[in-house]
């Protein structure tokens, strides 16, 4: 490999760096293609007042939308297994359905976050129902129990 | 005995502190000797760095053992125990609890790296001596920084008055699995033995050693964090499918990425540099994948450790990020003015547009650069979507996510094109092929992945996309055994040996290549696994009143009861199921919500009955105390069982590679006797 050596170039040479150039340039149309995916896999965060606003324009995106469960409006129908429930942020409020029971923490008044779609109906589906809480330590109270303490959970400070 | 007058003195905390500090006056003496010895070629100034090093080994690993002697005995006077240690904790998750929180990560790093610098100390050869100063003032520098952490923003020892006398205990996540005994110690060992091969670069750029030879050892180096960093990415798939209970193993989290994309470049180095050890080519990039996999892993910490992302992995904020960002730009800075520096050693007397263009098409080194290139790009398209919601944040303020189908749309082509070219690769030889004679040996790999294709069809799995996974990893499979073959074969026919010694002895020949395809082996069976399992699962969420049946997939399954398991340090709420399949008995499952005193929110475990076939994974969403009711999720998926079975191969693979060969040890022995 010394530098006097007499650099040889064949047939395959420009061949190879034809098909680099290829590599790279599909590679580059790739980041390309990868970036449209990646517009259109964006999950935004929103409150219902921000859902509301954006209208039809929010229509069959997938969205996350923030809030708390409304006291009162929650709805778990077991033989159905469909849940409802109202999220609201003290401005507007959204009506959510979910196909399937709601998570163990799941209660009235609580912070969630849904990721679904708003429909046509105004009616916001979701797959997916995350509780939101402060996870601050609180040591168990004499006799209480652990299985209980997740009940007295408050609401994320956000 | 012992142990409870350390306790009750509260002597750990401060010897504790003290071996931190010694191993802060270690590394910070142990790097300016290094520095010295590297600028003045002096040999004494580098053999007080070496004896340095080892000093700091010794006193980063004792301080670890300090922390797990204070964890062990409840001493709640040191902050980190108080933070999180607990009296109910069983022993088993109180040392594991080193890594359960920020500091005592950190703590754990330092020790990691204490190993790997010893080691280094250690094993290097007088063969390295120019090289050698260099590279452990690099080491040395990184273990300023870690043991800088530990004593000032991260200090694990720090004491607390008046001592509680118990604590929260561990976050609940670590108690939950007996993986997480395994899985952060196997990923810091990836990590933290990236600044070994990163230091070694270091040490020959500075010292300005670039020729042929001392690659090698660096070769060699790099592959022990690659398996470490294997085994640990797994080993979280498999905790993330065990106890989240989403029934997957991977989803593009932002931690996960984070410890995916040193992975890549690492993997990328690994093979580039075969093309430096045999070619004397890539040498600028093989040196720059090893330093981008270094800085990867520093930004990984950072994203996991800076509370930047909400994830399993990130605890409370921490002022820990801006001192990552800093070192991470000023190590950025530094090898990119060394790099620009060296510019007249590295060239070899061709631009890369010339090396690549003397390339023959067939050929081993022209496979190697298009993986290369690949896994470039796989590592750009990665990290972009994993920072793109910071980002977005820090610009327009949206805040935003991006969603796993991204990620997926860019891993399949590229996985494909991927698995192909580990099928190609090895079996085109250095310089040059005839291209009849290459056509002559990719039929039996065709043939091989069109009956892996049609075995897939026949057994159900249709889609094109599985069809066209499962082609190339068949073509790839009979490839790289074939590799293995063929000299085994070619010894039975030229010297008529029997199977059995011509296999061992082309074993004992070929050892290194013959890990390399074991380890591409172990890639395909993952490969395959994944592409079956994400392709071909059936999610149901059911509903069931007590008694009442389900039916999922072919298996029936009842709700018959729920119980409560009351231990010390949890109580567990449990939904008993009976599965039969076509009435035959499976047995009970019993999916779980824990609870922990110290958390609120419940964690799932979720009941999986595993097959080589196919995974019956049950997850509990709600159950009602009374037993009245219980919603549990039902995933069918198959051939998830296969990924946990390749990890035993990763394992063998590096074992055969890095086993010492006999007459090599002999002749080290030799040369330090004569020193």
């Amino acid at each position: 490999m010394s530098d006097s050596e007499k650099v040889r170039v064949g047939i395959a040479g420009p061949i190879i760096l034809v098909v680099c150039v290829a590599l790279v340039g599909g590679a580059l149309w790739f980041l390309q293609s990868g970036m449209g995916g990646l517009s259109e896999n964006l999950v935004y965060y929103m409150s219902p007042t921000q859902l509301i606003e954006l209208g039809d324009d929010s229509a069959e995106a997938t969205v996350r939308l923030g809030g708390q469960v409304e006291v009162g409006t929650v709805d778990f129908d077991v033989d159905e297994n469909m849940l409802t429930f109202v999220v609201t942020d003290g401005v507007e409020e959204v009506t959510v359905t979910c196909a399937g029971a709601p998570p163990q923490m799941f209660r009235e008044g609580i912070g969630v976050v849904v990721e679904g779609q708003l429909q046509a109906d105004g009616v916001f589906h979701t797959d997916r129902v995350i509780v939101k809480h402060s996870n601050e330590y609180r040591a168990p109270e004499e006799g209480e129990r652990a299985s209980d303490v997740y009940q007295t959970l408050v609401m994320e400070e956000s | 005995m012992i142990s409870t007058i350390f306790a009750d003195l509260h002597l750990l905390g401060p010897m504790g502190r003290g071996f931190v500090l010694l191993a802060l006056l270690f590394a910070s003496v142990g790097f300016g000797a290094g520095l010295a010895g590297g600028f003045l070629k002096n040999a004494e100034a580098t053999r007080i760095a070496r004896w340095c090093a080892i000093a700091f080994a010794a006193t980063s690993i004792l301080a670890n053992l300090v922390m797990v002697g204070a964890l062990v005995t409840d001493d709640f006077s040191v902050g980190y125990v108080a933070e999180v240690g607990s009296i109910a904790t069983p022993l088993y998750f109180k040392i594991p609890s080193l890594w359960a929180s920020l500091s005592g990560s950190i703590l754990f790093w330092a020790g990691v790296l204490g190993i790997y610098v010893g080691l280094y100390a250690r094993k290097a050869r007088p063969a390295h001596a120019e090289t050698q100063p260099w590279t452990l003032a690099a080491l040395l520098g990184t273990a300023v920084f870690f043991t800088a952490l530990v004593s000032s923003v991260a200090d694990p020892f720090h004491s607390v008055y008046p001592v509680p006398l118990d604590g929260p205990g561990p976050n609940p996540l670590l108690q939950n699995h007996w993986l997480m005994a395994i899985h952060p110690p196997m990923l810091y060992l990836g990590y933290v033995g990236m600044s070994v091969p990163f230091s070694m670069a270091i040490g020959s750029l500075c010292a300005g050693r670039l020729e042929a030879g001392w690659l090698a050892p660096l070769r060699r180096w790099l592959l022990v964090p690659w398996v470490f960093l294997t085994v640990g990415i797994m080993l979280g798939g498999w905790w993330s499918y065990g106890v989240l209970g989403w029934g997957g193993y991977w989803a593009w989290d932002p931690v996960e990425n984070a410890s995916f994309h040193p992975w890549l470049t690492a993997t990328a180095a690994i093979h580039s540099a075969m093309v430096t050890e045999r070619k004397g080519l890539l040498k600028t990039w093989t040196l720059v994948l090893i330093i981008t996999s270094f800085l990867l892993t520093l930004f990984g910490t950072f994203l996991t450790r800076s509370g930047v992302f909400n994830s399993v992995h990130s605890f409370t904020q921490s002022d820990i990020g801006p001192v990552f960002l800093v070192a991470i730009g000023v190590i950025f800075t530094g090898t990119v003015v060394l790099l620009a520096l060296r510019d007249h050693k590295l060239k070899t007397g061709r631009g890369f547009a010339k090396q690549v263009g003397n390339m023959k098409l067939l050929s081993r080194e022209t496979a190697i650069l298009a993986q290369n290139l690949l896994f470039t790009v796989f590592t750009a398209t990665v990290l972009l979507g994993t920072i793109f919601p910071l980002l977005a944040e820090a610009v327009n303020g949206d805040k935003l996510s991006v969603g796993a189908p991204y990620f997926d749309r860019v891993a399949l082509p590229i996985g494909i094109m991927l698995v192909t070219l580990m099928g190609v690769g090895p079996a085109l030889p250095w310089g040059e092929m005839n291209p009849r004679r290459a056509l002559r040996r990719f039929v039996g790999p065709i043939v091989g992945g069109a009956l892996v294709a049609l075995a897939a069809a026949l057994a159900g799995f249709t889609g094109p996309e599985s069809l066209l996974a499962m082609f190339v990893c068949g073509f790839a499979l009979v490839s790289n055994v074939g590799e293995y073959a063929t000299p085994v074969m070619a010894r039975m026919r030229v010297k008529k040996e029997r199977l059995d010694v011509a296999a061992r002895r082309a074993f004992v020949r070929g050892r290194r290549r013959f890990g390399g395809h074991l380890a591409h082996l172990g890639i395909i069976i993952a490969v395959m696994a994944i592409a079956l399992s994400k392709g071909y699962r059936t999610t149901v969420d059911l509903t069931l009143r007590e008694g009442e049946t389900a039916q999922v997939e072919g298996y029936d399954i009842t709700f018959t009861g729920a119980d409560l398991i009351q231990l010390e340090y949890m109580e567990s709420l449990t939904a008993n199921f009976a599965v039969t399949r076509n009435g035959r008995d499976l047995g009970i499952y019993s999916p779980a919500m824990n609870f922990y005193p110290r958390q609120r929110e419940p964690i799932g475990s979720p009941a999986v009955r595993s097959t080589p076939a196919e995974d019956l994974y049950l997850s509990l969403v709600q159950v009602q105390p009374d037993g009245d009711w219980a919603a549990v999720r039902v995933l069918v998926m198959p051939a998830v069982w296969w990924l946990w079975a390749c990890l035993p191969v990763f394992v063998l693979s590096i074992v055969v590679i890095l086993w010492p060969a006999k007459k090599r040890k002999t002749a080290a022995e030799l040369m330090e006797k004569a020193a």
